[in-house]
């Protein structure tokens, strides 16, 4: 697929690259370095040619599903050791596989998602290595015919660490595959043994493998961020990656801009998306500054340190892997359908139809950031942290459809208020003690002026501790209702302007600060209950009297 | 429905097939031996142990029969990989069906460690070639 990839970045490059041909030997090259921050990664004191770091990454969602990829073993996170675990997942002899339609249907879901061609026809094949973990001595995947190619994944990146300024990434996707994950070794190092758990051996995942079209770690945890929103939007994979339903491992490397790829490193043991960001970003600054220091760049895995947050060998490698891929005799080829190839006489349960499920799929996260900007005028990256919280989109719409306040306005109080004290408390949406219906009866006792803003932040405050009041008790209790009489408020005013002599003739004079003064003065006798925006009407009305 | 597979098979022949055990005479001159290169990493990757010649040779033989495929001119077919690729890929609900049976799977187990399974730390990789005693030093 011949043609130019232009992908926006602050700095407007431009990237013009060939799919390299059977015989290619310096792989595509491109025209300009990217870097989120708008520039390419400066050289060191060697003053060459600008680095270019190039990151790859392969993502392994764990299949939501009520059993395994080939046996009928429940899927579920903590279990005791090896009470999910089927004959088959132990690989013992006289077993053999049998495909769960339901990762199929997951698989071709989020092919879809990612605007991939799905294989109608994929191959099951084994791939060999010997591990404690992986019974069998292989694991079944699917490395000649996957079962999705070809896809995209847009994600988006804030510029200049602002929320004010997006800018929309995409990253190719290579292929999708469903394969068998293994079971779990725990390293008993004290008493030199490992314990395995086959609990997890055999569950579904889909290995979603991304071409190397970023270049730093930011981009890398954006571009997985999305692709877990996606996940857990399709229902494919709750892909939680504490819970090693997610697991990214990424291939890094460096070169000058206009000369070949360099020599990769990949990364493992990568637990969240935070360590993804500094991992990558680790990795390059240390190729680059082996590099430069006439050092080479071993082919080699290392491992994430998240303590001293840098990457090391991975020694346990016993050299390159030969992983002798042959296909898996057991399982004949997986045939998909779409609504003109349908069979006429076929089991229903036999058939997957790639068209039912396309039109199926629910509204992808870029989707319904575009609905909410359009639906209530807010900005996009208003929309995008919304998305970007689990929960906070829907508390949101509950919130405006509850109060006459604005969206636009209702929409500060959503990112600012509650948004910091969740933040704060480390709490999530659902966890939250003010609800979408306190929070919307407190902003229509603001949008119904009753109260000040300045007001409506110190109830929230109360409303946060959950003693099951509601804002209009507080109000109450507090004292804090505007005062509704302008005449009484006039007076005030009046008060005060008569002695505040001085400052009234400095205001007089030109200088419009010290009117704030005066407003502070007038809020202090009506102990906070008056609108500044009132009282500064009302005292500019009698000052130019 | 399409034609038996053994179809293709019969087109593709050129002749009647050769004694399971006899050497073709339209064949190629015999392969060249196995190298202990590669015998040494047929080790490592898939656990054997060749043992002695009579080990090496037995491999040779069964290279040497696995060759006569050859003798067959597949230009312009499909490769066929399983007898299976025309069976439809039968496709099971998602229920719970299986596990819950730990102690059975555990009984097998000469070690065991709370129901875990006991393993070597990590894997412990076959010595490189000069560093073990093998047969294979000598060739």
């Amino acid at each position: 697929m011949a043609g130019t990839a232009a992908r926006g970045c602050a700095g407007a490059w431009r990237r013009a690259w060939r799919r390299p041909g059977p015989c290619a030997a310096p792989r595509a090259q491109r025209a300009a370095a990217c870097s989120a921050r708008g520039g390419a990664v400066p050289a060191g004191h060697s003053g060459l040619a600008p680095w270019v770091p190039v990151v790859g990454l392969e993502v392994h969602a764990q299949i939501s599903s009520n059993s395994k990829l080939f046996s009928g073993s429940q899927v579920q996170f903590a279990a005791p050791p090896n009470s999910l675990v089927s004959f088959f997942d132990a690989s013992l002899p006289g077993t053999l596989p049998v495909l769960n339609r339901r990762c199929v249907e997951a698989a071709v879901m989020t092919g879809l998602a990612l605007n991939c061609s799905i294989n109608k026809k994929s191959l099951f094949d084994r791939k060999h290595y010997f591990y404690a973990d992986l019974p069998a001595g292989y694991q079944i995947t699917q490395q000649r015919v996957p079962i999705a190619v070809n896809g995209s994944l847009s994600y988006s990146l804030c510029i200049n660490n602002k929320m004010s300024q997006m800018v929309t990434k995409t990253v190719r996707i290579k292929q999708i595959q469903l394969e068998q994950d293994s079971g779990k070794s725990l390293h008993d190092d004290t008493r030199s043994q490992t314990l395995v758990d086959l609990n997890r051996a055999g569950v579904g995942l889909m290995e979603v493998v991304m071409e190397p079209d970023m270049c730093c770690g930011e981009e890398a945890a954006a571009a997985v961020r999305e692709l877990q929103l996606i996940l857990q939007t399709l229902g494919s994979s709750q892909a939680v990656m504490a819970e090693g339903q997610l697991r990214v491992d990424a291939n890094v490397s460096v070169h000058h801009s206009g000369e070949p790829y360099g020599v990769r490193t990949e990364l493992k043991n990568i637990n969240s998306l935070r360590f993804l960001a500094k991992a990558v970003d680790y990795e390059i600054q240390r190729q680059i500054e082996e590099l430069e220091n006439g050092g080479i760049i071993l082919n080699e895995t290392r491992v994430f340190d998240s303590k001293l947050g840098c990457t090391v060998p991975l020694r346990d490698k016993e050299g390159k892997q030969d992983y002798r891929f042959m296909p898996e005799p057991n399982l004949p080829p997986l045939i998909l359908y779409d609504a003109k190839s349908l069979p006429a006489n076929m089991n229903h349960q036999q058939v997957i139809n790639i068209d039912w499920i396309h039109e199926r799929l629910p509204d992808l996260p870029s989707v319904k950031r575009e609905k909410l900007v359009e639906q209530y005028g807010i900005l996009p990256e208003h929309s995008f942290t919304l998305m970007n919280e689990d929960g906070l989109a829907e508390f949101f719409e509950n919130v405006v459809k509850q109060t006459q306040m604005k969206p636009k306005k209702v929409i500060g109080w959503i990112l600012k208020d509650l948004l910091g004290y969740l933040k704060e408390h480390s709490l999530t949406v659902k966890e939250s003690p003010v609800s979408s219906y306190l929070l919307a009866d407190l902003l229509n006792l603001l949008e119904k002026k009753e109260i000040s803003s300045t007001a409506a932040k110190q109830v929230l405050a109360e409303l946060w501790k959950g003693e099951g009041k509601t804002a209009l008790e507080i109000v109450k209790e507090q004292k804090l209702q505007l005062l509704q009489d302008q005449k009484e408020l006039e007076q005030i005013c009046q008060a005060v302007i008569d002695r505040q002599e001085n400052e009234v003739m400095a205001i007089k004079a030109g200088n419009r600060k010290v009117l704030n003064k005066l407003i502070g003065l007038v809020q202090r006798e009506t102990q906070g209950r008056s609108s500044p925006v009132l009282v500064k009407q009302l005292l500019e009305k009698k000052l130019s009297e | 429905m399409r034609a038996l597979p053994l179809g293709r098979w019969v087109r593709a022949w050129r002749g009647p097939p050769r004694g399971l055990r006899g050497l073709s005479a339209h064949r190629d001159p015999p392969q060249q031996k196995v190298s202990v290169e590669v015998l040494d990493h047929l080790e490592h990757l898939a656990l054997v142990d060749f043992r002695d010649a009579e080990g090496v040779e037995r491999l040779q033989k069964a290279i040497e029969f696995a060759d006569q495929l050859h003798e067959v001119n597949t230009d312009g077919v499909e490769p066929m990989d399983s007898v299976l690729e025309d069976r439809c890929l039968y496709l099971r609900e998602d229920d719970v069906t299986e596990g819950n049976c730990t102690k059975e799977l555990l009984e097998n187990a000469r070690e065991k460690v709370e129901e875990y399974f006991v393993a070597p730390p990590g894997n412990i990789p076959l010595p490189k070639l000069e560093e073990r005693e093998t047969f294979l030093q000598g060739s």
